[in-house]
């Protein structure tokens, strides 16, 4: 992982107990009006379907519910953008982008230039993000 | 209330079918859920959102960690301390300001900003101690890198206090008043994590795109330092003389502009055609980043000493101000610059440029002072 970017997690990231008890008891629920609707479907087909809707409703919430709890424990995390310097020559125009590197700043004379041999500038030091969603107003 | 309906719709239709064994059931099952939720509604929603705010909890206790973990780091990467900096450094977050006494106003801005100076000199000598190695600049830097930790430390425990307070009185208004601000909150604590490692590294941060703006616009020109930890320099600009004022860069610093600009403006008699100040500002959600907006006032945040010390000086002489202001979020203020906000920074000049024709002639003197966290950025 490189110093200056990545991200880093924690042991915080357990799930509570009480969520996992209610979690399985109606997954348990779930799985006994389906099996219960199975066996009925014979003898009273509008209550075993009216169970089965109930038994897959159940699944999918406790489902929904885990997964949903995992995900956000799984965003526990401290993320560090990549950031970027540019070094430019101001006499030949030359221009580098680098890792930012730890003493970098802005109109900070660094290394000769390879090209003129006159000093070289940091003139920019940002990072850019990709805007993931964009709202018409 | 559509569970409700749906659970008596279906136990009606299932009444039509005879006393089935499913039919009791669900009769029971409705009734039992029908009580629960007539005495129970309200403390069943009590614990959903105590549960909300566990979980942020959870998240605030990992960034105050990683908060704590990175800044021991930093001290012994760069202060090379002698022995282990662990428990001057949780003395350290934990360390507070208590405000001047307001019950009689007049004359509170000294007393503010003699406590703020105190603050600021016991947190730098406190830095220097535990970081003998560090220079300058780096002392700077780890001071505003132990803020930003003291500040998730500060965020982490009032959260834990009110949802402590809330299990313990059960009472709904206490959670509810945490549950309501916690998505705000969680999106400060989320703005310092990013923070902390820009200070850490030395990156330069949103905060400071108006000293960005004054850096490019003195770069090259004789800098002369000012009271305290500001610098200006004397600028060929359009015709006139522009005196531009920053801070002292490149360590993480604000300065005290509100000085730096009454020393000038008094070093000049105050004739000073008009006073340009940029900052950065607080965007509205819907407004772009790096959006510039012009105006009118002291742009200046901080705890009010300097806007004070400013529109002062400014009325002594009766000097108009301008103001550019760089739209930004929160959490873009205290992280990593953004290219949207680097690339503002030449939309202002030309801002700049635009009031300075328009509301001085040649000969003129003008101040332009780039306000905020001039960390990572020079002169």
């Amino acid at each position: 992982m490189n110093e200056m970017s990545g991200t880093s997690a924690t042991t915080t990231t357990k799930i509570s107990s009480f969520v996992l008890l209610v979690v399985f008891i109606t997954l348990a629920l779930s799985l006994v009006a389906l099996i219960f609707s199975v066996t009925i479907i014979g003898e009273n087909s509008d209550a075993a379907w009216i169970l089965l809707a109930l038994g897959l409703l159940g699944v999918a919430i406790s489902t929904y519910v885990l997964v949903e709890t995992r995900r956000r424990l799984s965003k526990l995390k401290i993320t560090v953008p990549p950031v970027n310097t540019t070094i430019e020559c101001k006499k030949c125009g030359v221009k580098n982008v680098r890792e930012f590197q730890r003493g970098d700043y802005i109109f900070k004379e660094t290394e000769p230039c390879q090209k003129c041999n006159d000093k070289m500038l940091i003139t920019a030091i940002y990072r850019e993000v990709k805007e993931k969603q964009r709202f018409p107003f | 209330m559509n569970v409700t309906v749906a659970l008596v719709g279906a136990q009606t239709k299932l009444a039509q079918f005879g006393d089935t064994s499913v039919t009791w059931i669900l009769n029971i099952l409705f009734y039992v859920i029908f009580v629960v939720f007539i005495f129970y509604g309200q403390r069943i929603q009590m614990y959903v959102m105590l549960r909300e705010v566990e979980v942020s909890l959870y998240k605030l206790k990992f960034i105050k960690e990683e908060g704590r973990k990175t800044a021991i780091e930093t001290v012994k990467e760069i202060g090379k301390p002698q022995t282990d900096p662990t428990d001057r450094i949780d003395r350290f977050l934990e360390y507070f300001t208590i405000g001047p006494q307001n019950l009689d106003p007049a004359g509170v801005v000294w007393k503010l900003e003699h406590i703020l100076d105190v603050r600021d000199a016991r947190l730098k000598d406190e830095v220097k101690s535990m970081a003998p190695a560090s220079d300058e600049t780096q002392v700077n830097n780890l001071e505003n890198t132990l803020e930003a930790a003291s500040a998730l430390n500060f965020i982490y425990k009032v959260i834990r206090h009110f949802y402590l307070l809330g299990k313990k009185t059960l009472s709904l208004y206490v959670i509810m008043q945490i549950q309501m601000i916690l998505p705000l909150v969680m999106r400060e604590a989320e703005a310092y994590a990013s923070a902390l490692k820009a200070f850490a590294y030395g990156q330069p941060i949103g905060d400071g795109a108006g000293a960005l703006v004054a850096g490019k616009l003195m770069h090259g020109h004789e800098i002369r330092k000012l009271e305290k930890d500001c610098v200006v320099a004397t600028v060929p600009y359009e015709g006139r003389t522009a005196f531009v004022i920053k801070a002292e860069g490149p360590g993480g610093n604000v300065g005290k502009p509100g000085d730096a600009i009454k020393t000038i403006i008094e070093e000049n008699e105050g004739k000073i055609a008009t006073v340009i100040m940029i900052d950065a500002v607080l965007k509205l959600e819907g407004e772009a980043l790096g959006e510039v907006a012009e105006g009118v006032g002291a742009a200046i945040g901080g705890p009010g000493v300097d806007a004070y010390k400013i529109e002062e000086e400014l009325l002594k002489y009766r000097l108009p101000i301008n103001a550019v202001l760089i739209r930004e979020d929160i959490g873009d203020t205290v992280s990593p610059l953004r290219k949207e906000v680097f690339d503002s920074a030449d939309k202002v000049l030309e801002r700049v440029k635009q009031v300075v024709l328009e509301k001085t002639k040649e000969g003129d003197k003008v101040i332009i002072a780039g306000i905020g966290n001039t960390i990572g950025i020079g002169q």
